[in-house]
């Protein structure tokens, strides 16, 4: 049987309160008295805007807003980073781009989830997936769609997908996703 | 390096909020509390004391930069040397190591260690989203950044490869939930079933409400003596405890950021490079493992850490411990998630990898004379978070690891019925203990050895 909560979500916001109450009269007894107050709490807003970079990585974001999904390879050993790194971490070397769009890929491991961060809430339920490809050493995080959030199974570990890119890029890792191929 | 004994600390409830104290007055209710189990008084310990060393996480939650400053100087401790350090999940953990290191070094006698984290500031949600923020925020925040997600990625892979059951991951919330009954630090003292915890939300499939450990307020603080120390605290008057405790070993381990960085390495890697002396002694286990391989399991993959493993490994051959499940007496892990709790079973080599879930459920980790409300197949062993751990104590995180130390003083003194008013969760005749320190999705990983001196 479903649960039902007991309980309404707390939330911040409320009144403006002008005037809190304080002793008329600031004898010992009264200052005594202050020890067994509640405490005031206040509102604090707090909000930043960064101009991040995406330095040595950029090129996967310029790729991604033209519909190719690149990696990373490493020339001598072939070890291969569906997260691009800038250099490889056994030799140290620098590694070079490699287009991996059209390579087989299937969900190694997934998730749904049903809650999030702040930033994401709108968006749950959401099919959160690692992806491994032929031949590449590391996996790739993204979103999944395509796939019924109520119904999750261990069967979808496995399940061969394609890469989609969106029209109109944000220039942020989800410009790609991912469907059942 | 020098014999290392804690000797003393103090918890502070940890509760969902504590608006009636600042973060420096809730930790003063830990300190008090260590130095008063000393016997001393507040100013004969700050003459006392060499240094310390801080414990919180972000920044964010009390958006406050230099906090540990602030601490430092509402516990009246300056000018004394002072730092903070700061890990994640594992800030605790490695706080202690910091301390245990000022004085293994000789560059201090009395060095306190302490840790607090006040999350109730902002609202849930934007407390996961601070909390991912400890994920690469170009590639990871960005699609869904969320660590109960992450978690439940790696568990749907353990599930997949091992077998593993919700059910099973259900037996650590009830384990450790009815430890914390006994426990009156703890934030959530309730007595669960395997069924209510299938039936709680869902947060991220297959981990419920129940499966993961919440955001709380609080403070922790321990004191760690070389033996000139433990000389200056007896002749200052102390009553330091008999038995003493020694930190015999230490072990840190680390991986990266990205979980889709992680090794997917062969068998042979495997064995040479992180299974255990116990694991590559055995033959049957050697071909347990063969077969795990040819049937395409790799390591650590995103099922398992293997900077627990290395810090384990670590911890373990430098307190001379070859078979964890049956030296150790007790073990206090990280347990942000009963998924995580079963993968660092594995990790720390209280069974083999991918037996975790079976684990979990055969008994082996439970309190022996707590009623689990159901029938365990095996007797305990060595009980795994009898605390509570962080499912149900909470996880103030820069407090979290000192939490588990101060308990896990308190077990191998032997005292816990003198701070918890309940014998239930004292261990018979503690000799020897771990407590296991763990950040992000398993970047940073501390292990610690705790030792009753005969």
């Amino acid at each position: 049987m479903a649960k039902f909560p007991k309980q309404r979500p707390e939330t911040l916001g409320g009144y403006i309160v002008h005037g809190v109450p304080f002793p008329v009269e600031t004898d010992p007894d009264s200052l005594a008295f202050l020890k067994r107050m509640t405490p005031l709490q206040i509102e604090q807003d707090y909000s930043i805007t960064y101009l991040h970079s995406y330095g040595q990585d950029s090129p996967w974001f310029a790729a991604a807003s033209n519909k190719h999904l690149l990696a990373t390879q490493e020339a001598d050993s072939g070890y291969t980073y569906a997260t691009p790194r800038g250099h490889d971490m056994y030799s140290g070397e620098e590694t070079r781009w490699i287009d991996i769009t059209d390579r087989p890929a299937k969900i190694h491991a997934f998730t749904v989830c049903f809650f999030g961060s702040e930033e994401f809430l709108p968006e749950t339920p959401y099919v959160l997936a690692l992806i491994e490809f032929e031949d590449v050493n590391t996996l790739f995080l993204t979103r999944v769609l395509g796939l019924d959030p109520q119904a999750a199974s261990l069967d979808w570990i496995g399940m061969p997908v394609e890469p989609k890119f969106l029209r109109n890029s944000k220039l942020k890792p989800t410009d790609v996703y991912f469907v059942p191929a | 390096m020098r014999p290392v004994y804690a000797v003393s600390g103090g918890v502070s409830k940890f509760a969902k909020a504590r608006p009636d104290k600042t973060f420096q007055a809730v930790l003063k209710e830990a300190y008090d509390y260590a130095i008063d189990d000393l016997g001393l008084d507040f100013p004969t310990f700050t003459a006392l004391v060499d240094g310390a060393v801080a414990s919180y996480f972000s920044d964010h939650f009390t958006r406050q930069l230099m906090a540990g400053i602030m601490a430092q100087d509402y516990l009246g401790l300056c000018p004394k040397p002072g730092h903070r350090v700061e890990g994640g999940g594992a800030t605790g953990g490695l706080c202690f190591q910091e301390a245990w290191k000022a004085i293994a070094s000789g560059h201090m006698d009395i060095c306190l260690a302490y840790g607090f984290e006040t999350m109730s500031h902002v609202e849930t949600w934007k407390g996961n989203e601070f909390i991912a923020l400890a994920s690469d925020v170009s590639w990871d925040y960005p699609v869904g950044g969320f660590y109960s997600g992450y978690y439940a990625m790696m568990v749907t892979r353990h599930m997949k490869e091992f077998g593993t059951t919700v059910e099973q991951m259900a037996n650590v919330s009830v384990k450790n939930h009815i430890n914390a009954y006994h426990n009156p630090y703890a934030q959530k003292r309730n007595r669960y079933t395997i069924q209510d915890v299938r039936e709680a939300p869902m947060v991220a499939w297959p981990l419920t409400r129940l499966d993961i450990c919440v955001m709380s307020d609080g403070a922790a603080a321990t004191i760690l003596a070389s033996e000139a120390g433990l000389e200056k605290l007896r002749k200052a008057g102390a009553s330091v405890a008999d038995p003493l405790v020694r930190v015999s070993g230490i072990g840190r381990g680390t991986d990266a950021m990205r979980l889709s960085d992680r090794p997917h390495v062969d068998y042979e890697t495997f064995i040479r490079d992180y299974a255990t002396g116990q694991e590559k002694d055995d033959d049957e286990t050697l071909s347990y493992y063969k077969k795990l391989w040819d049937h395409g399991t790799r390591y650590p993959g995103v099922h398992s850490f293997r900077a627990g493993r290395t810090a384990g490994n670590m911890a373990y051959k430098q307190a001379g411990i070859t078979d964890p499940l049956h030296e150790l007496d007790f073990v206090e892990l990280h347990d942000a998630y009963t998924s995580s709790e079963i993968q660092t079973y594995e990790d720390l080599g209280l069974c083999r990898y991918g037996e975790g879930g079976p684990f979990a459920a055969s008994g082996k980790a439970h309190m022996p004379g707590v009623d689990y409300g159901m029938k365990l197949p095996e007797k305990p062993i060595c009980p795994v978070n009898p605390s509570g751990g962080l499912i149900a104590c909470g996880h103030p995180v820069g407090a979290t690891g000192l939490m588990q130390a101060v308990f896990a003083i308190w077990q191998l003194q032997g005292t816990i019925k003198k701070h918890f008013d309940d014998t239930k969760l004292q261990v018979k005749d503690a000799k020897r203990g771990a407590i296991h320190s763990h950040a992000g999705t398993g970047t940073y990983v501390t292990v610690t050895i705790l030792e009753r001196e005969e």
